[in-house]
């Protein structure tokens, strides 16, 4: 059974500096399909500059990404999430004057692949995006503005943009910042139903959520990998205890 | 509220509506406003087109002359010297706005923001230096003026002369009704759903998968295609194909009426043309600074109707407007 797992994603000698300081310093990275992946490390430690490079949001001084067999280094941004790499914003990044229905409408047009207006049935747009809500529970207030939500619920609005591009492997950085006990709970149960579909790649600082959900995490210092295995091999490290864990109170 | 790729019922009645009414004021008349409304509504046309990119597209273009111009030279050239009839010619317009509006974009849209303002600024200054260089052919300033004889349009088995008011009125009112509807079909499709929602947002909707630059291309070539047929109609109703209307001043100008009357309304630019044409005129038929009354009914405008006229509407009345 281990040992069926196939590589979705992976990058070799993955760097980029900014002003001399190298953010992200020669990752070689593998993510295997199904799982779900907690990436953690200390403020600054190049984790939302690694994933950025992963889905083109940055441009790589060197190094290869590949997603299934395919050499996706010197592809644009949007190129990479039509293959199938989804992008959920750190900082929440949603349309305020659209309603919850249009945002996610918009992810569903763009995995329908129909940037033009020709042949994209209005039934099946507004069926895509519903289902989508529905499965954030955001589904009976789809045709409220998104301005207009709590912050809790935008960020579930991301996540529902998100899965309505169908990904095969999807990014979250740092989704639970800034929700409260009971939203992170749920937010939880969700990312793992999502994970049954879509592979997950996650960003996250609350440690609770990273043992609840990281099936393998990779910690990150100073732009390159420190350790990488399962939880409880994480916790165990020592190295991650100095640069990480030992940190927090 | 589900999402629509189409104009609401409510929505394209209204249009429908304004459409006919322009239509009755062929009739309704007097033959001096009659003028002034036949020209309106052919800069009403390049203002839509200056929208599309300004309004819904967020791309700030100070250039937009160059492709009115591309339009009235690409018809006033060709009628002029190679004795095209009025169909080739307009479709030459149209052409050379599409090919300007692509080669201008493909360049300009690596910029953007005050760069991009800059860019176009120097394409079309360079495209109105153009029209000067080449005198021999186009007689700068001065212009060339297409005669009569030259202007009848052969239309369904019959020839219209375009130099007659209510031919002119109508011909004029025939191209601003096409363009009006398909802006309007246009903004609720996928694509224009899209091109909006770059405006507010590029760096997520590239994130979504959508090609930025590709989507601001065709905005922009599409756009290029409206203001070159406006230009190339206006070559052919009015006569006169000059440097004048190729100058920095035409690329103000579709500006101001777009903001006068609503950025990103359907209807605005024909309101904004309207109304800057009527204050102009009514402010120099009692004072010689009527530019003075402009200026002022600018600076009341951004400080009291910031969105402009329907753009205020829209956002205290009538949010269905599109």
């Amino acid at each position: 059974m281990a040992a069926m797992t196939a590589t979705i994603l992976h990058t070799r000698g993955l760097s980029r500096s900014f002003g001399g300081v190298r953010a992200v310093d020669n990752v070689d990275f593998d993510l295997e399909e199904g799982e779900i992946r907690a990436i953690i490390g200390p403020n600054g430690a190049g984790k939302t500059s690694f994933v950025s490079l992963i889905c083109g949001r940055i441009a790589s001084d060197a190094g290869e990404v590949w997603l299934e067999g395919q050499d996706i280094s010197q592809m644009p941004a949007h190129q990479r999430v039509r293959l199938g790499i989804g992008y959920t914003f750190q900082i929440t990044s949603i349309f305020p004057n659209l309603t919850l229905l249009e945002n996610v409408a918009l992810a569903v047009q763009s995995q329908a692949r129909t940037n033009s207006f020709l042949n994209l049935s209005s039934r099946r747009l507004n069926d895509s995006a519903h289902e989508a809500l529905l499965r954030v529970g955001l589904g009976e207030r789809s045709g409220e503005l998104a301005g207009n939500l709590a912050y809790g619920h935008q960020r579930l609005l991301e996540v529902a943009m998100g899965i309505a591009l169908k990904p095969r492997v999807l990014i979250l950085d740092e989704p639970t910042q800034g929700l409260s006990e009971s939203e992170t709970q749920g937010f939880i149960t969700l990312i793992r139903q999502i994970a049954a579909t879509t592979t997950i790649l996650l960003i996250e600082h609350n440690m609770d959520v990273v043992m609840a959900l990281a099936e393998k995490i990779t910690v990150m210092d100073q732009g390159r990998v420190l350790a990488e295995g399962t939880p409880a091999a994480i916790r165990a490290n020592a190295d991650v205890q100095r640069a990480y864990l030992g940190e927090q109170p | 509220m589900k999402v629509r790729l189409l104009p609401s019922p409510q929505s394209l009645l209204l249009h429908l509506a304004v459409i006919a009414a322009l239509l009755a004021a062929n009739w309704l008349l007097p033959e001096y406003h009659r003028g002034v409304v036949s020209r309106v509504l052919v800069l009403a046309v390049f203002a839509m087109g200056y929208n599309l990119t300004f309004g819904y597209g967020g791309l700030l273009s100070l250039g937009h002359a160059m492709f009115f111009a591309a339009g009235l030279y690409g018809a006033g050239l060709t009628i002029y010297h190679l004795d095209w009839s009025i169909w080739p010619a307009f479709g030459a317009g149209i052409g050379a706005g599409l090919l300007l509006g692509l080669v201008v974009g493909a360049l300009a849209l690596r910029t953007s923001g005050v760069a991009f303002m800059i860019v176009t600024l120097m394409f079309s200054q360079v495209f109105y230096l153009t029209t000067l260089y080449f005198t021999t052919y186009t007689r700068g300033e001065e212009g060339l003026i297409l005669q009569q004889e030259v202007r009848s349009l052969e239309f369904a088995g019959a020839t219209f002369d375009l130099s007659d008011p209510s031919t002119r009125y109508l011909a004029g009112l025939a191209l601003f009704s096409l363009v009006l509807l398909f802006t309007l079909f246009i903004i609720r499709s996928g694509y224009g759903r899209a091109l909006i929602a770059i405006r507010e947002n590029d760096e997520r909707m590239r994130m979504l998968g959508f090609n930025v630059f590709a989507n601001r291309l065709v905005a922009l070539a599409i756009s290029g295609m409206i203001c070159a047929a406006a230009g190339a109609a206006y070559a052919v109703l009015f006569g006169y194909v000059g440097s004048t209307l190729a100058s920095t001043q035409y690329s103000i100008l579709p500006l101001l009426w777009v903001l006068l009357g609503g950025a990103a309304t359907t209807l605005g630019p024909l309101l904004g043309t309207l109304v800057m044409f009527y204050v102009i005129d009514i402010a120099s038929s009692h004072t010689t600074a009527h530019l003075l009354v402009v200026g002022l009914v600018l600076i009341f405008l951004v400080l009291f109707f910031r969105r402009g006229i329907l753009g205020t509407i829209r956002a205290r009345w009538l949010p269905w407007l599109p």
